[in-house]
């Protein structure tokens, strides 16, 4: 790794001081939402009532917590009992075979387009890029029919299906971009040691994929476990992932808003994320440099 | 760089069907993907193309009928507001984004002790959708209910330079208000991705060689100098990866719309991807929805096409 | 079907489908995801559940419904409809027309729905002639709901006219609490536009305005005057209006922040849950202005072409729904009038026994006609035309005089 400017300066207090102020500020601001949302979420109803937005709760509870997981209504009941624990994992049932397969057609995509080229790999590899920009909210009534003659309308299978596809775009971009740098030399000394394509790609490009890997994997976890418009439209009742699920806790108009357990469901519903993210973070800005990121 | 195409030292010699096998297996595994983005992309795109040139209303009819639903948008003026909301949105959402986000990749490059702590602060908003955060947000930006009670609350009336300033009646109510609500939806947008583009930036800084920065240093140029005349310039790259990534969410953003203001107060925050769900789903009038959803696709290839041609030509090496 | 053995095998291996189950089942889309209205469709289930019919549920909340006909929507195109879909009106007539309803014909038959079901609501209810949705309630969207502590520290009596319920709201200001409550979003702002439409031009205004879209009423000094009245009423609402939900502004009412609120019958489901009592606690009225007419809002079940299996627990459920216990059991909990006629209104609170007679008596004298914000006057796309131009206008976005030149543009362009 090169190293940065800043470590070759000789060191200035004050240059320090506002260095380290500026990132304080914008942590605080970045922090806000988040702080509101997790200090809501143990409050008590009357303190909510009460207090302000900001302050930090007299007295710690967990009752939301407890209520949005496994007591909180929504619909008229269904067998995955109360709360919104059963669309958690109706989520992870989606997530998981949908970013294994795109990550890993992603991966043959982005080998065959660097490492085993055609003509019109380019014309190919654009077609595919372009189509990370679709605006979803059109292909929402051709993709039902198509779901339906499929046979895979209101499936899980079928909200796999179709995070796969609109999730390749994204994921052949990453691995293209990466083995592009990959030593092409590599790869002949493999094939005139007599060494297959799916050899090369399984001995030689896969074990060093790991940064890429850890992008596209982030980068799909995120986006299927948020989505929420194919959720809403392909899928119904107890099978509807956590989004959906959260919408309609969220936007029941009964009585009083409970903000503490809304905001509570919405925790859960976010630490999954929240989770990849702090975890893996540190390997997604390097698995940046590695290759989506072309600087 | 130069890839030189590896084509199979015995091919097309050799007829035998392993060869020949092994010749088309690239082909072979790439056709699925591709037939899928083939139907599931283009497929639906000339189907988007096709029905806004129909009567279609609730459901989908295949009777052509000319230009009328081009017609019917044009003379929405909801369509132009929405235009206008874009053309605000998106510059301001490009600009602070790319401002912020350079400037906390630019800090956070200076040999910071708690980076590991900083960096996934930065990034997570990008870890939420707009559905999980948008009561937070809503409520934080309710006048009477989020920051203004709060400040109210921690007695900000009655700060000496509030009342100098005469904001003692200030209230922050931009989200009421249908001159200033899009600028909440600006800020939601910015604080969630930010973040991402920072990690980009992040990345384009860690990737520069230290010997030119070095080179400059011995010839005494200043920390700022060298960030301008030097580092900015070697991230062009980055910067057109930047554009394109914000540009695509700009042009997308629903969500965040949807979960923050409903595209109201009015119709003051609608933005053509909501006017396209509405007109379809909403208001049953499914040609115009096509209609503006095919106009949204050309700027989508206007701004994308030339950055792809751009990108794919420079590499053929 | 090559296409669907493949996709399944395909998936099958990574997901392990489950077998569909052999057992009598309906499938229900509908947005009553609140504590107090799911609890009552509850009623249904356990009904079902008796005669051996399993319910799936499948809730879509949000937005009046919008998310909801999205779903639909896909559900109807996939070829795989639920069992049922709560609809209305005009959705209703749609969604009849494009031949995707089952008959209920036999159904009507067997319980004489003929003759039980009022006739407006017969209307949506019916495609071609043939039974394709069972109502399950009447709400009417013309009330005024009032803090009645407030109400009695001005000194007042509940207003029967414009004037005074301006003069009420004015007291109210002058307590220092928020006058009228409201929730600005399009379909809020509609509903209490429509009421200030039935106010100000009467019942005939209202149907050549509304309902005929009639070019000269829709210019007319009464139409100016109902939107300089919103104006009017726009200075009584409070900083934070823009996009609360309905309940919330009932909830301000409830706690005495605000002193009234115009919202149709559901709003009552609030104060009961708050556990007031009517005309002890709080006042409803027909809007001022309105008395002897009801616009009302009917939920329906709009019933779908299915399987011939599916078909007789479907039977069952479009039974149930009209079956009296439940009735009474729905409506007293959601504030509305039973969807059928001669149900006894015992069970009901002083709200409930006046909104059932008012129902009665406005069906008589033929003053018992749609509400444009909910989907019984006019199509989505003329309904939301309206929307537009009403909520820009309440929002400062268009002064009087373009609305009224706005207005009839934008149903044209709808048209």
């Amino acid at each position: 790794m090169s190293s940065s400017v800043g470590s070759m300066r000789p060191r200035n207090i004050t240059s320090r001081i506002v260095i380290y102020g500026l990132l304080a500020i914008f942590a605080a601001m970045f922090l806000l939402p988040l702080f509101v949302m997790v200090v809501t979420s143990l409050k008590s109803l009357d303190e909510l009532r009460n207090g302000t937005m900001l302050a930090l709760p007299q007295e710690v509870t967990f009752e939301a917590w407890h209520k949005a997981w496994s007591e909180a209504r929504i619909g008229v009941g269904s067998v995955n009992g109360d709360g919104i624990r059963g669309f958690f994992w109706n989520s992870f049932r989606m997530v998981v075979p949908a970013v294994i397969i795109s990550t890993m057609l992603g991966a043959l995509n982005g080998y065959v387009l660097t490492k085993w080229r055609f003509a019109g790999h380019k014309l190919i590899f654009g077609l595919m890029l372009f189509a990370c920009f679709i605006p979803f909210q059109i292909v929402l009534i051709p993709m039902a029919r198509l779901l339906g003659i499929m046979g895979l309308a209101n499936s899980t299978a079928g909200l796999v299906l179709v995070h796969v596809v609109y999730g390749l775009g994204f994921t052949t971009l990453f691995f293209r971009n990466f083995y592009e740098a990959f030593p092409d030399e590599l790869v002949k000394a493999a094939q005139i040691d007599g060494a297959g394509f799916f050899q090369i790609f399984w001995r030689i490009l896969l074990p060093s994929s790991g940064p890429i890997i850890v992008v596209t994997v982030i980068y799909q976890f995120t986006n299927i476990w948020n989505d929420f418009l194919f959720g809403v439209s392909f899928s119904s009742g107890d099978q509807a992932p956590i989004t959906v699920a959260l919408n309609n806790l969220v936007n029941s108009s009964t009585g009083v808003k409970e903000y503490n357990v809304h905001m509570a469901a919405a925790m859960i519903a976010a630490l999954p994320t929240l989770l990849v993210y702090v975890v893996a973070g540190r390997y997604f800005v390097r698995g940046l440099m590695a290759g989506a990121v072309k600087g | 760089m130069s890839a030189v195409p590896l084509t199979d030292p015995a091919g097309g010699s050799s007829s035998s069907r392993a060869e020949r096998l092994r010749h088309a297996l690239p082909k072979l595994v790439l056709a699925p993907s591709f037939a899928l983005v083939l139907v599931f992309v283009y497929g639906f795109i000339l189907w988007t193309i096709y029905l806004s040139f129909t009567p279609s209303r609730m459901l989908p009819v295949y009777q052509l009928i000319g230009f009328d639903a081009y017609q019917r948008l044009w003379s929405q003026p909801n369509w132009y507001v929405a235009l206008q909301n874009l053309a605000i949105f998106g510059s301001l959402y490009l600009l602070l984004c790319t401002a912020i986000g350079l400037t906390l990749a630019i800090l956070l490059d200076q040999r910071i002790r708690f980076e590991g702590v900083l960096r996934p602060i930065f990034l997570y908003p990008m870890a939420l959708s707009f559905i999980v955060t948008g009561t937070a947000w809503q409520w934080f930006l309710n006048p009477t209910l989020g920051l203004g009670r709060t400040m109210q609350a921690l007695g900000w009336p009655t700060w000496a330079p509030v009342r100098w300033l005469g904001w003692e009646n200030a209230q922050f109510d931009w989200l009421v208000n249908t001159e200033t609500a899009i600028y909440t939806v600006v800020i939601a947008g910015v604080w969630q991705a930010s973040g991402f583009v920072m990690a980009m930036f992040l990345a384009g800084l860690r990737g520069i060689d230290g010997e030119i920065i070095k080179a400059a240093e011995i010839d005494g140029a200043s920390s700022f100098t060298i960030y301008r005349r030097i580092i900015i310039p070697l991230l062009r790259p980055v910067f057109l990866s930047v554009f394109i990534v914000l540009a695509h969410m700009a042009i997308k953003s629903y969500d965040l719309v949807k979960a923050l203001t409903g595209g109201g107060p009015g119709n003051a925050t609608e933005l053509p991807s909501t006017f396209m769900y509405s007109f379809t789903y909403e208001r049953s009038q499914m040609a115009v929805g096509a209609a503006s959803a095919v106009i949204m696709l050309m700027t989508i290839t206007a701004i994308i096409v030339p950055y792809l041609y751009s990108e794919l030509r420079e590499r053929r090496g | 079907m090559r296409i669907r053995k493949l996709a399944f095998v395909l998936t099958a291996g990574v997901l392990g489908l489950a077998p569909a189950k052999a057992q009598e089942q309906v499938e229900v889309l509908h947005w009553w995801t609140a504590g107090g209205e799911a609890a009552a469709l509850s009623v249904l289930k356990d009904n079902l559940a008796k005669q051996g019919v399993t319910w799936k549920d499948m809730p879509v909340a949000g937005g009046s419904g919008v998310q909801a006909m999205t779903a639909l929507r896909a559900r109807v195109t996939a070829g795989t409809p639920p069992t049922a879909a709560q609809l209305l009106g005009f959705n209703l007539r749609d969604w009849g027309s494009q031949g995707f309803a089952a008959n209920l014909d036999d159904v009507a038959k067997a319980n004489d729905w003929e003759k039980l079901v009022p006739e407006p609501l017969k209307a949506f209810s019916k495609d071609a002639g043939h039974w394709v949705a069972v109502p399950v309630n009447i709400h009417s969207t013309n009330w005024l709901w009032i803090n009645k502590a407030a109400l009695d520290k001005a000194g007042l009596q509940p207003p029967k006219t414009l004037d005074e319920f301006i003069a009420m709201l004015d007291a109210f200001k002058a307590q220092g609490i928020t006058a009228l409550a409201h929730g600005g979003s399009p379909w809020q702002d509609t509903t209490l536009w429509e009421a200030v439409v039935l106010s100000i031009g009467g019942m005939d205004f209202y149907k050549k305005a509304v309902l005929q879209l009639d070019p000269a009423a829709l210019k007319s000094d009464k139409m100016r005057k109902a939107f300089d009245t919103m104006t009017k009423l726009r200075g009584y609402f409070d900083k934070g209006f823009s996009g609360r939900d309905w309940n919330l502004s009932t909830a301000m009412v409830i706690k005495g922040e605000a002193g009234a609120q115009e919202m149709g019958d559901w709003a009552k489901g609030e104060f009961i849950g708050a556990k007031k009592v009517p005309d002890q606690d709080f006042v409803c009225i027909r809007f001022p202005g309105t008395q002897g007419n009801v616009l009302f809002n009917a939920d329906q079940f709009m019933m779908f072409k299915l399987g011939a299996k599916d078909i007789p627990a479907q039977h069952k459920m479009a039974a149930a729904v009209l079956d009296t216990s439940f009735q009474i059991a729905f409506n007293k909990v959601k504030g509305s009038a039973p969807a059928r006629l001669g149900v006894s209104d015992a069970e009901f609170d002083a709200c409930g026994k006046k909104g059932i007679k008012d129902v009665a008596e406005a069906m008589a004298a033929g003053t018992m006609v749609g509400s444009l914000a909910h989907g019984y006057a006019q199509p989505d796309s003329i309904k939301n035309a309206f929307f537009d131009v009403v909520t820009q206008h309440l929002n400062g976005q268009l002064t009087t005089d373009q609305a009224l030149t706005r207005l009839p543009a934008a149903i044209a362009a709808a048209k």
